[in-house]
């Protein structure tokens, strides 16, 4: 594989960039591979790749119904945390943290990433109440938070509506210096050109269309390119997970939902750090371009639709401007939706199963994007020793019913209720 | 925007309602021995099916009744409506 560096970059000039290596073969699916990991986003790519680099299996094929990285990976708004407070959670998403900070280095691939800061506003004394002990737990977990009183967020984003007779006044927040975002297609396109430079096959355009299950063993999938032989199988295909499991006659506690995302025009630069409205569902920050990047509530009904309906993104972007009137005066350049794989406890689920060699990877709900690293580090790991990393441990199926739950905004058992 | 028709109010913007989640599932039965495996197929497991969904939503800012719409979750088409307590054939 050509290293991507100054020195190539100089001499590729000469050719006009005309001799690149392509970053990714485009191979015909093999007979048979060690294991297949079905979904070509973040997830699975990033899967293969820690398949390949941490556990020496490189008979690997990813199997994608479309084009690696169309589906969330690249439909997110890019935001990267671990403001936890239960230990699951914190424990496994601070391990991608660091994942995250030497990501360009271990890919040689520049994701951009930007650890710029996260602040969630709190709007009552009740909401600072809650930010105190959310972040005392985070630094129980080894996770810098600081608890920001009026005057400080002031400081920090003097565009937030600080005017006295607001419905949501701002009374403070809490940040994690250390969050901030990434591109989200180089996170892709890195796991992608790394996998396949250790022998991974990526294979796109190709649907799976069943599963060969004998003995409660898989055995192989059923794709539109032809049967492949496998002993393993990991799931990594988010918002359609539901569907591959109706093959597997399974039913999980997952519900397929739609969110919104939607970016203005660019403007100069404005705002520095990713920052969360407390009063409601609301996130933003502002991309390289320029562009104001936003996001909010899930439409709040079952959708495997990819687009989004505009009662949602009216009412997200009247709390944005609530938060920050300024934006009141942007234009929307552009406006889109991804399916979520909504989980009954808003957590994820990293886990074996009941059929011997098939294993899950789903439950992302609003935090897929910042997860990559560590659930491809972990569900590579359980995949390849079939028992779960401790780091996943609580991510199990099986707590819904043993009432181990991981609840962590107290939502129940209806997570797209907003 | 869906638009939605109520059996009681007739057709009415979404904005007037709110989503009640998957009309076909059915709560255990009471006065008998009620495995675990069924209660976790009432409290969590759902099928969430792309295409022809039967769905409780309230008319939450109208007539407060809950109703079940027919919809498809991947094109959003609204086949039919009924009543909560209508049987469907």
């Amino acid at each position: 594989m050509q290293k991507y560096s100054i020195f190539n970059l100089v001499k590729n000039a000469f050719s006009n960039h005309e001799n690149w290596d392509l970053a990714w073969k485009d191979p015909t699916p093999k007979e048979e591979y060690d294991v297949v990991i079905i979904g070509g986003g973040g997830h699975g790519l990033a899967t293969a790749y820690y398949l390949a680099k941490e556990h020496n299996i490189t008979k690997v094929a990813i199997i994608e119904k479309g084009w690696i990285g169309g589906g969330n990976v690249g439909r997110n708004t890019t935001i990267i945390r671990s403001n936890y407070m239960h230990d699951e959670n914190a424990l496994f998403s601070e391990f991608g943290m660091d994942l995250w900070r030497k990501m360009s280095q271990d890919l040689n691939y520049n994701v951009m990433f930007s650890p710029r800061g996260i602040i969630n506003l709190a709007h009552s004394d009740a909401q600072m109440n809650a930010y105190a002990r959310r972040g005392n737990s985070m630094r129980l977990n080894g996770i810098d938070a600081v608890l920001l009183n009026r005057e400080q967020v002031k400081e920090i984003i003097p565009m937030a509506d600080f005017s006295e007779n607001v419905r949501f006044p701002i009374f403070g927040g809490l940040m994690q210096p250390s969050a901030g975002t990434a591109r989200h297609d180089a996170v892709a396109w890195g796991y992608a050109r790394q996998a396949d430079s250790m022998g991974v096959d990526i294979i796109q355009n190709c649907e799976v269309t069943g599963f060969d299950v004998t003995a409660g063993k898989i055995n192989g999938i059923r794709t539109s390119r032809g049967n492949i032989k496998t002993k393993k199988v990991g799931l990594c295909v988010a918002g359609s997970t539901n569907i591959l499991a109706e093959k597997l006659n399974m039913t999980l506690p997952i519900e397929t939902h739609l969110l919104q995302a939607c970016v203005s025009e660019p403007v100069k630069p404005i705002l520095d750090r990713v920052v969360t409205f407390g009063a409601g569902h609301f996130y933003i920050s502002q991309s390289d371009k320029g562009e104001m990047v936003m996001g909010g509530d899930l439409d709040g009904y079952n959708s495997y639709a990819q687009r989004g309906n505009l009662p949602t993104l009216q009412h997200v972007l009247t709390e944005g401007i609530a938060m920050m009137p300024f934006l009141s005066k942007l234009k929307m350049l552009r406006t889109w939706g991804g399916i979520m794989d909504m989980s009954m406890d808003g957590s994820p689920i990293i886990d074996k199963t009941h059929i011997d060699g098939l294993y899950l990877n789903c439950g992302w709900c609003y935090g897929g994007f910042k997860a990559t690293p560590a659930s491809g580090w972990t569900f590579a790991h359980t995949i390849a020793q079939d028992r779960v990393h401790e780091l996943n441990a609580g991510f199990s199926l099986n707590r819904f019913s043993t009432g181990h739950l991981i609840d962590e905004k107290g939502l129940g058992t209806k997570t797209w209720i907003s | 925007m869906l638009h939605i028709k109520c059996p009681y109010c007739g057709m009415r913007s979404q904005n007037e309602f709110s989503y009640g989640g998957d009309a076909s599932v059915k709560r255990p039965e009471l006065n008998k021995e009620i495995p675990d495996e069924e209660w976790d197929n009432f409290v969590y497991n759902r099928k969430s099916l792309r295409g022809k969904h039967l769905e409780l939503w309230q008319h939450l800012f109208g007539c407060r009744q809950w109703i079940k719409v027919e919809r498809d979750t991947a094109t959003h088409e609204i086949f039919n409506t009924y009543k909560a307590d209508e049987e469907i054939s």
